[in-house]
């Protein structure tokens, strides 16, 4: 496994950079913010971004997808995470994709990922239950009424679960919270009575929601794959969604760090530019530092999950961490170093720190990967 | 099949030929080879070993061959590596002049130079140590003061160097001296070759908090070096200084990787379940568990982003600075957290109440406290990162 990116890759991560660049800076997010759009992203964006084909990247080409596997979709997030564009294609291109093309059978994968990489449905994958993510605490309950299932409990904090049009269902069928085996995913439309969708305000202006199951009854065909057995290639989706969005956090940080360094070259007190304390720098220098071992961390990751490497388990928490801890070092030290300007909402670096904190409870904090890590490595 | 896999094969054959026995087994310390006049071999398949590698020029494979080196490129000094690795063999020749000043001998030295030099180095017959440090030059390494006069048809040195790793036991030093007393401290330094044997060259060992260490001090009392032996154009000697820094550099940022370095070679995963006791096959003791967690996350980080250097075919540059501040320090923090999870068997000294793995654990860590001094502070690497790769100002 080389830790580089091929010809293909960096082409696709140029294309994603000139669209960040020109269709979505900094002004596209804090327009949305402030806007009444309840989705939190733009339509018209998203249908240009599936024009390029970037819905059906991890889609396998007979269901019309281009399947450039996770080191595409991941350089294409890490540079939309740059300009912090907010977009469906975390919960829909990754999660959802991997969720209905893993766990699927053949009609479902027809019945659904045409139309998502035709950008005419969007998905999300309700997982966690309490306030923390703990993938297979899960309490949710379906059981088989007659030719029809019955599911009833609770999911909280789904990333873009206010605007999506398919729920993704996390439910147990058998067991008890905690339990791996007797766990099972089902896909309902979101307007199925039964199901209450809740939006809920995060700091970072994104989408999320709250949902309430009571007594939402689910045709036969709504389950995904078989009863029971989908946690192990659930841990398997959940991972590549972990990659995707370590990607985007590493592109979130490579953009704060960069705004950073060039304020310390700018900005001039006791007739000095900042950047010439030796304080600054040497925090500065540090912080490029973990950036690179983050970059590693994450080619590393995504180039494992393409190669169905058997380290996949690792690297995936071994990238969220190292996101994780790096876009948290980074975006403090961006409020720090531009001193005042830093906290005023009129600033964009304080965009980064509120996007940051809501990123790296996504799909596990570092504090969840590296106990995990542990686990794997045996320590 | 292909001329790499042809190559493979070729080397397979002769590494099968000509790799002795004993040579295939772990190495231990005493057995270490370094080469020189004075080399003593206490396992002659050693010497053996030796030969044949420096005869084929495998001890320096991307050398050109004229210089005695093996002339392989870069895919096929990886397949050596893969093909010596496969057989767990040693390192023929730990040389100071393969890893430091042969590549800056063929940047900057003269034909006559390489052709006098290289061979020799390569072959492991005269090994080399390093004058730059000196007592009131350390992290400002160009304010040295070492001087050296021309007199005619010769220099004539006179001061100290200190820090010199092995200075005595080497058969020659390549020494930064002040030939332009009067120019800018950067604008008046030379590089310049010394033969240890000239009279008027002493040394003396240095004791280190660790204990007995390779270092020593070394004089220069009336030293006559005879012109031909200055590398380079006189005063221009800090070009060649710092290209050869960052050689060290990438020498020493391995440090950062377990197993590689100083250190005593021991697993921190291990030690601490044996020191702090295993439940269900976990490190018994939470908070050492999770620390020990983080540190070998950032190991794993750490030794992907030296992979990835190599993969993208980064040259030697800021980036060492980088990975030999960050691998010393992690370096550090290993043992740190090695004698904290052993508690009070980590910190014997002699064999009274303590074993030998114990002892060793404990110097390596009061030895990793001067990785993060020698070949550049971290103050000094973490300022090369703010200026030439961040561009921060003066």
């Amino acid at each position: 496994m080389k830790l580089i990116l091929s010809e293909e890759q960096q082409f696709l991560k140029d294309t994603a950079q000139s669209f960040a660049r020109d269709k979505t800076p900094v002004t596209h997010f804090r327009k949305l913010r402030d806007s009444e759009n309840a989705q939190c992203w733009d339509g018209t964006i998203w249908k240009e971004m599936v024009e390029l084909g970037w819905s059906g990247i991890l889609v396998p080409e007979k269901f019309g997808g281009s399947d450039f596997g996770m080191a595409g979709i991941s350089v294409i997030m890490q540079e939309l995470g740059k300009t912090l564009t907010p977009s469906p294609i975390l919960s829909t291109s990754v999660l959802g994709v991997s969720s209905i093309n893993m766990l699927g059978s053949d009609k479902q994968k027809d019945d659904y990922l045409p139309k998502i990489v035709a950008g005419e449905l969007t998905t999300a994958l309700a997982i966690d239950e309490g306030n923390h993510h703990d993938p297979f605490a899960i309490e949710t309950n379906a059981i088989i009424d007659g030719d029809h299932w019955i599911l009833n409990g609770k999911k909280v904090f789904v990333v873009d679960g206010a605007s999506a049009d398919i729920i993704l269902l996390v439910a147990r069928t058998s067991g008890k919270s905690g339990e791996s085996n007797g766990i099972s995913v089902f896909a309902a439309s979101k307007d199925t009575t039964g199901l209450n969708i809740t939006k809920i305000s995060t700091a970072d202006s994104r989408n999320y929601a709250n949902i309430e199951i009571s007594d939402l009854k689910l045709e036969q065909s709504a389950l995904l794959g078989e009863q029971d057995l989908a946690g192990e290639t659930l841990e398997k989706i959940l991972d590549l969604g972990r990659i995707a969005i370590s990607a985007e956090m590493l592109g979130n940080t490579e953009e704060a760090f960069e705004v950073t360094v060039n304020y310390l070259k700018e900005r001039k007190q006791f007739g000095v530019q900042i950047g010439s304390f030796q304080a600054l720098q040497h925090r500065a220098a540090k912080m490029f530092c973990e950036i690179e071992l983050t970059k590693s961390a994450v080619i590393a990751a995504m180039h494992a999950a393409d190669e169905n490497s058997n380290e996949l388990e690792r690297l995936s928490s071994l990238a969220k961490f190292q996101a994780g801890e790096t876009l948290h070092l980074v975006s403090n030290e961006a409020i720090q170093m531009h001193g005042g300007i830093g906290v005023t909402d009129e600033y964009d670096i304080g965009f980064y720190l509120k996007r940051a904190r809501v990123a790296e409870q996504i799909f596990g904090t570092s504090e969840f990967h590296q106990a995990r890590y542990a686990d794997i490595s045996g320590f | 099949m292909n001329d790499l896999t042809a190559f493979r094969e070729e080397v397979r054959d002769w590494l099968e030929e000509n790799c002795p026995p004993s040579m295939r087994t772990p190495m231990v310390p005493e057995e270490e080879v370094w080469g020189g006049r004075n080399a003593e071999y206490v396992n002659p398949e050693s010497k053996l070993w030796l030969d044949r590698m420096g005869e084929k020029g495998w001890t320096a494979p991307n050398i050109p061959k004229e210089y005695g080196g093996g002339g392989l490129d870069r895919e096929q000094t990886k397949v050596l590596h893969q093909e010596l690795f496969r057989i767990n063999a040693r390192q023929p020749l730990n040389s100071f002049g393969i890893w430091m000043l042969a590549p800056c001998i063929i940047e900057f030295g003269s034909e006559e130079q390489k052709l006098e030099h290289i061979p020799k180095i390569i072959k492991g017959e005269i090994r080399w140590c390093q004058g730059y440090s000196e007592p009131g030059s350390g992290s400002d390494l160009a304010s040295l003061s070492t001087k050296a006069e021309d007199i005619g048809d010769h220099y004539l040195v006179n001061g100290q160097k200190v820090w010199t790793s092995y200075a005595d036991k080497a058969d020659w030093i390549f020494a930064l001296v002040r030939t332009g007393p009067k120019e800018p401290k950067h604008n008046g330094i030379s590089f310049l070759l010394i033969d240890m044997a000239t009279e008027g060259v002493s040394t003396k060992p240095i004791t280190l908090i660790s204990g007995k260490s390779p270092f020593c001090e070394t004089f220069f009392d009336n030293v006559k070096a005879p012109k031909e032996n200055l590398v380079g154009v006189e005063n221009s000697g800090w070009t060649i200084a710092k290209k050869l820094l960052q050689h060290e550099r990438n020498f020493i940022s391995n440090f950062g990787l377990a197993g590689g370095g100083t250190g005593s070679g021991a697993d921190i995963v291990n030690i601490a379940k044996k020191y702090l006791g295993e439940v269900n096959g976990q490190i018994a003791n939470l908070t050492h568990r999770e620390n020990i967690t983080l540190h070998k996350m950032k190991e794993h980080a750490f030794g992907l982003t030296l992979q990835r250097s190599g993969d993208e075919g980064a040259k030697a540059s800021a980036a060492s600075s980088m990975f030999k501040y960050y691998g010393t320090e992690h370096n550090k923090d290993r043992y740190e957290l090695m004698i904290a999870a052993m508690g009070n068997k980590g910190l014997g000294w002699t064999n009274e109440g303590f074993s030998d793995d114990e002892q060793a654990i404990t110097k390596a860590w009061l030895r990793t406290k001067a990785n993060s001094i020698e070949g550049g502070t971290s103050e000094v690497q973490l300022n090369v990162i703010s200026r030439r790769v961040l561009d921060l100002p003066n």
